[in-house]
């Protein structure tokens, strides 16, 4: 028996399979995961995401404070309800966790970390927010709807207040807006368009119900697997860790190097390697032949195991296996990966797989 | 609760029996063993004209969360096989029993039969799992 979201029980109604995900029992699909990522990528579907962990961090030092903490640079968020992707490092530079940060005000931020390590997030968190007096307050009266897919906006619209559907509307991609008891955040984690909503818990089984019945699909946490893995998103404890630097999880993106006097946790162990050659980077890989890519396969290149295979399924849009994979950074445009007692050639490619329900890989 | 209708038999390893005349059996695999794979992607049949044991890893069927082996419960020669699933592996999820089967066998030792359990003793044993 793990910890239930408010939505619980609306997904038992819906006939769920219900797994245990980070001590929390959470719907794995409704009936076909498959049926259900076709939804996401063709129309629209909602996943129950409250088993997340937001906290809200205050002080007029916040920024401070995440300046520090941070791998990316949340100078980048000058304006109201902008938000950020970003690694949260340790001293070795390897990565604590992954998480989206919002800038509220000069003495707001939100953080949405993964539910795998809420502890130790809030613990690190606690830890450094001391000397710069910041206040850590998780939010834990809430539910997380992620609605996605071409027709989710318009079908979300729908449903909001007039102010509210006029500040949805107003927002670009990576913005949130908080709006009469609403938190709605253009963001995602399919490679469709879509919103994240955050609202409190006892109107969460109303919104729910009401999303349902305007035709919008209930989601579970298989087909949410499958779409970030075509969407070329990392997946904590998959593609990265706590052993694992973001320079080999193709997160070089998000980590600001400049400007070079910033000091954030992490960046005297990145210095030697921000700019050298890595000796291993992630890739994405696509098995032409049949069967399915699965994590912790072994890639094999000239007779020797040179990898392993980090996130790998069946990409129903591509109707073939793909995968994330470390590798030797010099790799070709081949690899072997052993799965079943075979060895089977799969292509090297740059993530993404698919965006906007099309195949986008080079 | 596992739906095993009580016209076929079945094995410890979830295939099911279905008698088509005196020595002929269609194979596939059960309702409860489609539900724990669940949404099937591949399917990997015999080939027609084959000759099987009984207990031989015969097929496989891939799902999105794993790769399970299908055991021929017979002894005998692969006479037919459902081509529809190369194109449609989901028939196994959506009529496990019907247009989901997977192969025929002629069998040459009837006495293979008796070692098959029930649809009670097999609906049994899935609920102790």
């Amino acid at each position: 028996m793990g910890a239930k979201t408010a939505l619980y029980q609306e997904h038992l109604n819906l006939g769920a399979k219900i797994v245990d995900f980070a001590g929390w029992d959470m719907p794995l699909h409704y009936g076909s995961q498959v049926e259900e990522h076709y939804k996401v990528r063709g129309e629209a579907g909602m996943f129950d995401v409250s088993h997340m962990t937001f906290v809200d961090l205050n002080g007029p030092r916040v920024r401070e404070f995440l300046r520090y903490l941070l791998a990316n640079n949340v100078d980048r968020l000058q304006t109201y309800g902008r938000a950020l992707y970003t690694c949260m490092l340790n001293e070795q530079g390897g990565v604590v966790d992954d998480l989206i940060v919002y800038f509220l005000d000069e003495e707001h931020f939100r953080l949405v970390v993964n539910a795998g390590t809420h502890d130790k997030d809030m613990a690190w968190i606690e830890r450094h927010a001391a000397a710069y007096d910041v206040t850590v307050n998780e939010i834990t009266d809430v539910a997380l709807l992620a609605i996605q897919g071409p027709d989710a906006r318009h079908k979300v619209h729908h449903l909001l207040s007039d102010v509210q559907r006029e500040k949805a509307q107003a927002l670009v991609p990576f913005n949130a807006v908080e709006t009469e008891g609403f938190f709605i955040s253009r963001t995602g984690y399919t490679g469709e368009d879509g919103y994240e909503v955050m609202i409190p818990q006892d109107q969460a089984v109303d919104f729910w119900r009401r999303l349902h019945k305007a035709g919008v699909h209930p989601v579970g946490l298989g087909a949410r697997d499958t779409l970030r893995l075509e969407a070329g998103m990392d997946l904590y404890s998959a593609e990265m860790d706590e052993e694992t630097s973001p320079l080999e999880a193709g997160l070089k993106w998000t980590v600001a190097w400049e400007p070079l006097e910033r000091d954030f946790i992490g960046r005297k162990a990145l210095e030697p390697q921000y700019n050298a050659t890595p000796a291993r980077k992630l890739v994405g890989l696509i098995l032409d032949d049949r069967g399915v890519l699965r994590s912790h396969q072994r890639v094999i290149l000239d007779g020797e195991v040179v990898g392993k295979v980090t996130s790998g399924s069946f990409s129903p849009t591509l109707g073939k296996a793909i995968a994330f994979a470390r590798v030797p950074f010099d790799v070709g445009e081949r690899v072997l990966v052993e799965m079943r007692g075979k060895q089977l050639p799969a292509r090297v490619v740059k993530p993404p797989f698919v965006r906007h329900g099309k195949a986008c890989f080079e | 609760m596992s739906n095993a209708p009580s016209h076929l038999r079945y094995t410890r390893s979830h295939e099911w029996i279905e008698t088509i005349s005196d020595d002929t059996y269609r194979i596939g695999i059960s309702d409860h063993a489609q539900d724990l794979l669940g949404d099937m992607v591949f399917i990997e049949l015999p080939e027609a004209g084959s000759t099987v044991s009984a207990s031989d890893e015969c097929a496989v069927v891939e799902s999105v969360k794993a790769a399970s082996d299908v055991y021929s419960p017979l002894s005998g020669e692969i006479i037919e096989i459902n081509e529809a699933l190369e194109d449609s592996p989901d028939l196994v999820n959506r009529d496990p029993y019907g247009d989901g089967w997977l192969f025929t066998v002629k069998a040459t030792d009837s006495s293979e039969l008796d070692e098959l359990m029930s649809a009670d003793e097999y609906v049994a044993l899935t609920n102790e799992e």
